[in-house]
């Protein structure tokens, strides 16, 4: 304490220069804005070259914990990737969150549910896909399944998780499809024979169908939403016996390579197919 | 006139010639500004207190800020010459003799080599430090330099005409 009170005894001269001159700035830097302003930006400067150095010190004291804070946001992420899961459980959610009237009024009669293909077979004359989604995520028997590039087939059984599709690439498999160019309709089939075709029949000699045009569904499935890519005519073939064609069509899915489809859900396909599926009385 | 009706005569004559006259100038040249109201520290009795000297500058040059709403644009290089005099005056005039039996610094006091040296040296601090807050930057070095050598030379000019108007007898000290 002595020796500070000697100090200031000392240099009183200098310190008390250095106050007055102290006084001064703080004066000139009151009443002049640019004054104000310089002083004010060069403390700043001084004060955030400090600041840097010592964060940086800072910093590196924490880098084991900024390690923690990582690794723990890297798992969050990798948990996030799509690989980890195996279908999008959240079917009953779209169901509900899906809008059941657009702006206009209009109903919505299409949900598409994704998910992904477990199982599939190309080389057998019945050909099933096996998805990984059931009954407990929306699926329901009949409804249609399609692929980004074109349709699959229909869901023919369902069990809790999974459901069973019957491929296009099926001897039953009837879908009901027109030809892009003047809609006349008919059906496609398969005849067992290369899983990159189907056949197209019931289209009237009428149409002027020729190789190229595009196949899409019809207006008239219960299941299929209408003008879905089917495939092209690949050939036309005039059968003499009848009226029809048989048109050879290539299939815009590639069935080889299918991972993911969605499904397809008409909320007015029981309606529908009962009215179908009633006699007739007359 | 004792010494100290004497400097307040000098302190308001200063500041008055400074404000109202040499203020008053219309710009001569981007390098010359003429200043000579610092005399008045320069012209300050040898065995005034330091501390006293301090003061006094300061409130002289923000007394002459109030005037030229500067804040403390000019206090701050007045208490700069004022620290620096003693020191220079030490340096310039020997112990015993001068100190003790002159009372101010003159030409008289101190002899013209030695005199002319403390007023350049002290008007060069003084621009210096003034050009430098007024700026607050170096600029153009050339710029600089030479805004500080010409207010040097015209305040030089002004101190050497002040010096030859007003021939200030030398007194010596009274043994009171």
């Amino acid at each position: 304490m002595k020796n500070i009170f000697l100090f200031i005894q000392r240099n009183f001269t200098f310190l008390s220069f250095l106050l007055l001159e102290i006084a001064c700035i703080v004066l000139l830097s009151n009443s002049s804005k640019t004054h104000q302003v310089f002083f004010t930006s060069a403390s700043n400067e001084l004060t955030g070259r400090f600041d840097k150095q010592y964060n940086n010190w800072r910093y590196y004291f924490s880098l084991k914990e900024t390690n923690q804070l990582l690794v723990a946001e890297n798992a969050r992420l990798r948990n996030l990737l799509p690989e980890n899961f195996q279908a999008a459980d959240n079917s009953k959610k779209i169901r509900i969150d899906s809008l059941v009237k657009d702006s206009l009024g209009r109903i919505r009669k299409y949900t598409l549910l994704p998910a992904k293909v477990i199982g599939n077979t190309v080389t057998l004359q019945t050909n099933f896909l096996t998805l990984e989604r059931g009954s407990l995520q929306g699926v329901k028997k009949g409804m249609a399944v399609i692929s980004s590039s074109g349709i699959v087939g229909v869901v023919v059984a369902v069990s809790e998780n999974n459901s069973r599709v019957m491929s296009l690439l099926h001897r039953n498999s009837r879908v009901s499809a027109m030809l892009k160019k003047d809609n006349d309709a008919g059906s496609i089939e398969w005849d067992g024979a290369d899983p990159s075709y189907l056949i197209l029949k019931n289209i009237p000699k009428s149409s002027k169908v020729a190789k190229g045009d595009t196949v899409l569904t019809s207006t008239y499935s219960a299941n299929f939403p209408s003008h879905l890519l089917v495939g092209t005519i690949n050939n036309v073939v005039a059968d003499p016996s009848s009226n029809f064609y048989t048109l050879k069509v290539k299939t815009a899915t590639n069935f080889f390579s299918i991972q993911y489809v969605y499904l397809v859900e008409n909320s007015r396909y029981a309606e529908q197919t009962a009215i179908e599926s009633t006699p007739e009385k007359n | 006139m004792s010494d100290l009706i004497k400097n307040i005569v000098r302190f308001i004559l200063f500041i008055f010639f400074q404000v109202f006259i040499l203020n008053e100038v219309p710009p001569l040249h981007q390098f010359i500004v003429p200043y000579i109201y610092f005399l008045f520290i320069l012209w300050l009795p040898f065995n005034i207190n330091r501390f006293a000297l301090l003061i006094i500058a300061f409130v002289f040059g923000t007394v002459l800020d109030y005037f030229t709403g500067t804040g403390g644009l000019h206090a701050a290089p007045c208490v700069l010459i004022a620290y620096l005099r003693p020191y220079l005056l030490n340096l310039l005039i020997p112990q015993d003799t001068t100190e003790n039996s002159y009372l101010e610094p003159s030409i008289k006091s101190m002899g013209w080599a030695p005199y002319s040296l403390y007023v350049v040296i002290l008007t060069v601090a003084h621009h210096f430090l003034l050009i430098l807050i007024e700026w607050l930057q170096f600029g153009t070095f050339m710029y600089f330099v030479g805004k500080i050598a010409g207010t040097t030379a015209i305040s030089l000019l002004l101190i050497f005409i002040t010096e030859m108007l007003f021939f200030r007898k030398a007194k010596f000290r009274t043994n009171a």
